[in-house]
């Protein structure tokens, strides 16, 4: 008797837990958006104040007022965000932060992100800035603001040397392109040309190894990607630098920081006039993408070609 | 031994950068155990009470516990309590506090369960002599308990000391991050460093899981 009631009586709490902590959920973001609203009327009002707004995120002035910028890059991305051997971090993300340390006239806290936090780390104001390769999506932009962007990206088709596929159309009816499963040139490929064939890959070595074995005429995927590979790898040639909707990457701040965004795009702006981007580029990325590549990945004052 | 690429730990000063991962991890770790053995203690003893609420809410803890990965503990820890309480707590407090969470309740359970093995005549007996409650667990079943107690807890404890790896996912550069940061850094001059520094950490772990298990055997004779 006792114990059927205590299981009962536990699952039931068990159930009203996990019902309480599913609305809590709800409300969260609700409650994030509303400290955010507060934070930046504060800060409005009384921009003297030391405003430590603990949740939602730093205003430009704040952040000049404490000294210490926290730029969100990757870690073990390279070139784009690394730590190199002697614990510095360096990368095309990184020359860019440390201009923007500069400017602002502050020191520079580094903060280690993965591709998965990215978003949740603006949202909190834990960082102020992310510069981790971020992507500019619609779904994205709902959860964050992005300044204007500072690379492209698009895909790219790699196909050997004696054979170059320099269009979509050059593929016969019978040959085969690898992708990778899950990747933006699978969707790509997949809606916009139904027609050609596909060797779908789980992983970017194994794919790597079928192409290499001529499983399939070109392989399919970032343009960065596959630069990269006809780089380091004798006998391939990116036919098609450049495929389907040009994506751009971008600096981005937590949702409502009006100031540090208008900020940030005055910033690329105007780093434009001095060609900062290629300067960078030159810096950090002619090892792995070659000269050749600049004005396609480049994104230089904001604009895009 | 170059085309493994351990050489690349000897750049620089990434050898260095690996063994202060591993302090941090080692941190987080002993901290946790510590608070883990401690109130684990205290909780699996309230477990084996026959209070109704008491059983329903220690029950509740432990599913949490079971139920949650120790990622979305994490993030709801670091990120949520900033979300909906505006705290501001530092990324190690975070870590320390779910390791700790999860390590109290399954150490609870560990000790909830040894504690039941104990034939029910020790109990008797102690009461028999005259010993109260207090006196029973003191001096009859806890020094028991505790023997049955250490290969079930080193397993809790290793586990616990590798899955702090998940902490590189609020923010933590530890062992393993440093390893996937050397590794990615020298991605193009010897792109088969990976399995060079894997195992170079693989080593790491077994440096510290080690002494540990050791002890147990030590502590399991000595006890016995």
């Amino acid at each position: 008797m006792r114990n059927k009631l205590l299981r009962r009586l536990s699952s039931g709490l068990l159930i009203t837990a996990v019902v309480a902590a599913s609305f809590t959920a709800c409300g969260s973001k609700e409650d994030a958006s509303a400290t955010t609203e507060t934070a930046s009327a504060e800060s409005n009002e009384d921009s003297t104040s030391d405003a430590s707004s603990s949740a939602g995120f730093r205003t430009l002035d704040e952040i000049k007022e404490s000294g210490t910028i926290n730029i969100g890059v990757f870690s073990d991305k390279s070139p784009f965000g690394y730590v190199d051997e002697n614990g510095e971090y360096a990368g095309y993300d990184v020359y860019f932060a440390e201009r923007i340390g500069k400017d602002l006239g502050v020191d520079i806290n580094y903060v280690s992100t993965e591709a998965a936090n990215r978003i949740e780390y603006l949202q909190t104001g834990k960082v102020d800035i992310i510069l981790a390769n971020f992507t500019v999506t619609e779904e994205r932009a709902e959860e964050v603001d992005f300044a204007l962007p500072y690379m492209n990206v698009a895909l790219g088709v790699v196909s050997p040397s004696d054979a170059v596929i320099e269009s979509l159309d050059d593929i016969g009816a019978d040959d085969q392109v690898i992708v990778i499963s899950g990747t933006t040139a699978e969707t790509y490929l997949t809606k916009n040309y139904p027609d050609i064939k596909l060797q779908k890959y789980d992983a970017y070595a194994e794919a790597k190894t079928a192409f290499e074995n001529g499983n399939g005429v070109a392989w399919a995927n970032d343009n960065t990607e596959v630069i990269a590979f006809s780089l380091e790898n004798e006998g391939y040639t990116v036919g098609i630098p450049s495929l389907g909707d040009n994506d751009t990457i971008a600096p981005a701040v937590t949702k409502g920081n009006e100031t540090l965004l208008t900020w940030l795009n005055d910033e690329i702006t105007s780093l434009g006039d001095e060609q900062f981007f290629h300067a960078d580029y030159e810096a950090t990325l002619l090892d792995t993408y070659g000269a050749d590549y600049e004005d396609t990945l480049v994104v230089e004052g904001g604009k895009v070609q | 031994m170059a085309n493994l690429g351990i050489d690349v730990l000897f750049k620089g000063t990434n050898f260095l950068r690996l063994l202060q991962g591993l302090w941090v991890s080692v941190e987080i770790s002993l901290v946790s155990v510590a608070i883990s053995i401690l109130l684990g203690l205290v909780v699996g003893v309230l477990m084996t009470f026959n209070k109704l609420w008491l059983k329903a809410i220690l029950k509740i803890y432990l599913e949490i516990v079971r139920i949650m990965p120790q990622m979305v503990l994490l993030f709801i820890v670091y990120f949520g309590t900033t979300r909906v309480f505006g705290w501001d707590i530092t990324a190690e407090a975070a870590a320390i506090f779910v390791f700790s969470f999860w390590g109290v309740a399954e150490m609870g359970d560990l000790v909830r369960g040894s504690i039941k093995s104990i034939p029910k005549i020790q109990f008797e007996s102690a009461y028999a002599l005259g010993m109260d409650k207090k006196q029973t667990y003191f001096y009859i079943i806890l020094p028991q308990t505790i023997r049955r107690l250490i290969p079930l807890s080193i397993n809790l404890i290793t586990r616990m000391i590798k899955t702090t790896s998940l902490v590189m996912m609020i923010g933590i550069v530890e062992v393993l991050k440093v390893a996937q940061q050397i590794i990615e850094a020298n991605r193009k001059a010897s792109p088969n460093a990976a399995f060079g520094v894997f195992a170079v950490v693989f080593l790491l772990y077994f440096i510290v899981c080690w002494p540990i298990s050791r002890l147990a055997v030590y502590l399991e004779k000595r006890w016995a």
